[in-house]
């Protein structure tokens, strides 16, 4: 390598990753040297767990039954939010009244609403999707509503200089005008959705990947705990990192 | 008259406001005539109008009163055919390439692709943009987007093309340059120019004539005439009759400019 | 009043008498909602009787241990990030993607560590908490003007002087911002990990209600934590906007 390279690889962000990501094992090989295997697997050791556990016959069902309900309750709550979100947006009154509402219902513990679901929808998938959809609909309607307020007037003008039709208006002005903010609107909301699923799975269900993180609570099975908190964690950071990525170039366009 | 290209009779507009009050008197009575191929400067305090005066004469509003005619059909509501606006705001699609962006109107209007290309080119190289046709708005400067703008409204080639305020946001020289470079364009297509500046030296450099409006109700005080050979550019700023328009123009604005003063109220 | 206001309040209203409604005709059952009325009287009594008292004091402990530390902690760290560029350009992203993770996964983990006392539920509330005081700080930091700064050392003022004087007043509506987002979040993850799992508390004992059939209970309980939540955030939201609007921000 040459002096220039060896000095840029040095200032470089890869190498400041590296770095941090040599750190944070570091501390967490350093924790478990100090609790013990009682209080949490090392890094080699959660990641060997969680290849079997990925081999396993036990597992997929349940990641099937938390897969399944998620992405019901996602696209449930991107439809809804985004016509929602439009609605009101376009509609100046009804967002501004509806507003302040949503953005307190964003702003509850929603867990605490979750029995209310249970008894209307029995236990079940359906309960679980209502509340992952309930989740994640909120901050879509409210980044849709937005993005639809904040269209610059100079635009729509545009429009109807060049006489577009209300077609070609929608196809070709409106929605690429909207579509950064609505998408950052989708990538929060499939954070939050994952979160509605888990935590409907955590507190009263049979099957999923909620339900087996709980159950091992009960067996003090730590094994199977941190490795689906690490399995979890690295899915949810891995798509949110792909769609931060889509959303950084869709916003520098704008 | 049969070379009238525009002609505006009574026009009045006014604004519905909530709360129980009067409606704002914005604009009007305006009575104006452009002929065609001429080059038409609007002058006037803040406040009283003129970006209103656009919007009516282009049909993205409708006039509470009076009437617009353009070649002899009534604007009402629609926007006309060869009807090109360059507006104040950068209206530049940000998700579109520049090429995109002029090319825009164009396939809208199912423009064959070969000719789209031509054109677009063309536009490209009159507006001095061709190395920045693949780059994004959001990577040229403010100046650049307005020529963009502007290259998006002549490529439809309108018979009527009009201005509110597209240097608003550049300095001084730059200013002076893309003056010029209008000029070309004007002569260059024969449109009519409808042009709104607060800039008085740009409206007596660049037209034939010069409408001075009043303060809120803007109407009409006076149309100066320039007398400019049709091949003028920037550099009339040496003439002495340069001094002489400039000056007229002032002196008919002063008064309505301090009253649109005491008008303003706090921003935002 | 505005007219969006008065709407709002009409359909608040209206929601609520229709909710009542239906529950007194029985097109609701009551095995699955009460009467929005009941649910009052049912609060009412409860805390009158002084049954919630522990558990209201046992939540909130919890919430003002995760809030705190979350608030130290969290404008601590978004001072020394912001300080270091080389560190901050490697934070920034996991910051980004901070919240995309669902929290509450780690809550299995602290139990099994710690116990099933109070403790992993305070950290789950930190943990939440925690990174919206970062951001927000980092944020409030990154918006003092530059030409405030050139103003300061004009006036020949010292670093402390210029951080206690000038960036901190500067950055003062974005912390409130951060603390007004780590309120909301220790709540969110204190009640949340009292609910799935726990040995007491509000959440708790909503769940308790729910196994044991018990309405009355435990939409009583749902009520005041949901009245409680909405009063603190309306208020902060509330007194942020004449913050922000003060400084022409929005």
């Amino acid at each position: 390598m040459t002096a220039r390279g060896t000095t840029r690889f040095l200032r470089s962000r890869t190498l400041d990753f590296l770095i941090f990501i040599a750190c944070f094992l570091g501390l967490w090989q350093l924790a478990h040297s100090w609790g013990g295997d009682v209080a949490m697997t090392t890094p080699f050791g959660t990641l060997d767990y969680t290849l079997r556990l990925l081999g396993a016959a036990e597992f997929w069902p349940h990641a099937i039954a938390t897969g399944n309900a998620f992405i019901v309750a996602l696209i449930l709550a991107c439809t809804a939010g985004i016509l929602i979100g439009a609605a009101l947006g376009f509609h100046r009154l009804s967002g501004e009244v509806a507003e302040p509402i949503l953005v307190g219902i964003y702003s509850i513990p929603k867990v605490t609403l979750y029995p209310i679901i249970l008894l209307f929808f029995g236990i079940g998938i359906s309960a679980e999707i209502a509340f992952g959809a309930l989740h994640g609909v909120i901050p879509i309607i409210l980044f849709t509503m937005n993005a639809v307020r904040n269209i610059k007037p100079v635009f729509v003008k545009t429009g109807r200089v060049m006489n577009l039709d209300a077609w070609a208006m929608l196809r070709t002005v409106l929605l690429p005008a909207t579509l950064p903010e609505v998408f950052t609107g989708l990538r929060v909301g499939f954070a939050l959705t994952l979160i509605g699923t888990l935590l409907s799975e955590m507190f009263g269900s049979r099957r999923g990947i909620g339900f087996m993180l709980m159950n091992a609570i009960g067996l003090h099975n730590m094994d199977v705990i941190m490795s689906l908190t690490f399995m979890l964690v690295a899915f949810a950071g891995t798509v949110n990192a792909f769609l931060l990525f889509i959303d950084h170039r869709l916003h520098r366009r704008a | 008259m049969s070379d009238a290209h525009v002609v505006l009779k009574g026009v009045t507009r006014f604004f519905v406001r909530g709360g129980g009050q009067e409606p704002l008197h914005a604009l009007g009575p305006i009575d104006v005539e452009l002929r065609a191929g001429e080059f038409f400067g609007v002058v006037g305090p803040s406040g009283c109008g003129k970006s209103t005066l656009l919007d009516v004469i282009a049909g993205l509003t409708r006039a509470s009163d009076g009437q617009v005619v353009i070649n002899g059909a009534a604007v009402a509501g629609a926007v006309p055919e060869g009807v090109g606006v360059v507006f104040q705001d950068d209206a530049s699609f940000p998700w579109l390439t520049v090429w995109d962006n002029i090319a825009f109107g164009l396939r809208r209007k199912r423009v064959d692709s070969a000719d789209v290309r031509k054109r677009v080119s063309n536009a490209l190289t009159l507006m001095g943009l061709t190395e920045f046709a693949n780059a994004y708005p959001a990577q040229l400067s403010g100046g650049m987007r307005q020529r963009v703008c502007i290259a998006r409204t002549l490529v439809l080639q309108p018979r009527l093309i009009l201005l509110d305020e597209p240097f608003g946001a550049l300095d001084q020289q730059t200013r002076l340059l893309m003056g010029d470079e209008l000029l070309n364009l004007w002569r260059q297509t024969g449109a009519t120019v409808l042009l709104i500046t607060h800039a008085l030296d740009e409206a007596a450099m660049l037209s034939d004539r010069v409408g001075v409006m009043s303060a809120r109700p803007g109407r009409f005080l006076e149309i100066v005439e320039t007398g400019w050979p049709r091949n003028r550019d920037s550099t009339i700023v040496s003439s002495p009759d340069f001094g002489a328009i400039t000056s007229r123009l002032w002196t008919l604005l002063r008064a309505e400019s301090l009253k649109a003063m005491q008008h303003q109220t706090r921003a935002g | 009043m505005k007219l969006a206001t008065k709407l709002r309040i009409v359909v608040l209203v209206g929601a609520v008498t229709v909710v009542e409604l239906l529950c007194r005709i029985g097109w609701i059952s009551a095995f699955t909602m009460i009467p929005p009325s009941q649910m009052l009287v049912g609060l009412w009594g409860l805390l009158t009787a002084g049954r919630l008292h522990t558990d209201i004091y046992r939540t909130l402990t919890a919430v003002c241990i995760a809030l705190g530390s979350a608030i130290v902690v969290g404008a601590a760290v978004g001072a020394i990030v912001h300080a270091l560029p080389r560190l901050r350009r490697t934070v920034d992203p996991l910051l980004a993607a901070y919240y995309s993770v669902p929290v509450f996964v780690f809550y299995p983990m602290f139990i099994v560590m710690f116990g099933l006392n109070d403790t992993p539920k305070v950290m789950i509330g930190f943990l939440y908490a925690v990174a919206a005081m970062i951001i927000n700080t980092l944020n409030g930091l990154d918006r003092v003007a530059p030409v405030l700064l050139k103003t300061a050392k004009i006036f020949g003022m010292n670093r402390v002087s210029t951080m206690f004087r000038v960036v901190l007043p500067s950055a003062a509506p974005y912390l409130f911002t951060g603390v007004k987002l780590a309120i909301a979040y220790s709540f969110i993850g204190v009640i949340g990990s009292e609910f799935i799992l726990s040995s007491g508390g509000l959440g708790y004992q909503i769940g308790f209600a729910y196994h044991d059939f018990n309405n009355r209970t435990m939409y009583a309980i749902i009520l005041f934590i949901l009245s409680l939540v909405l009063v603190v955030n309306m208020s902060l939201h509330a007194w942020e906007k004449v913050l922000m609007a003060r400084r022409g921000l929005h």
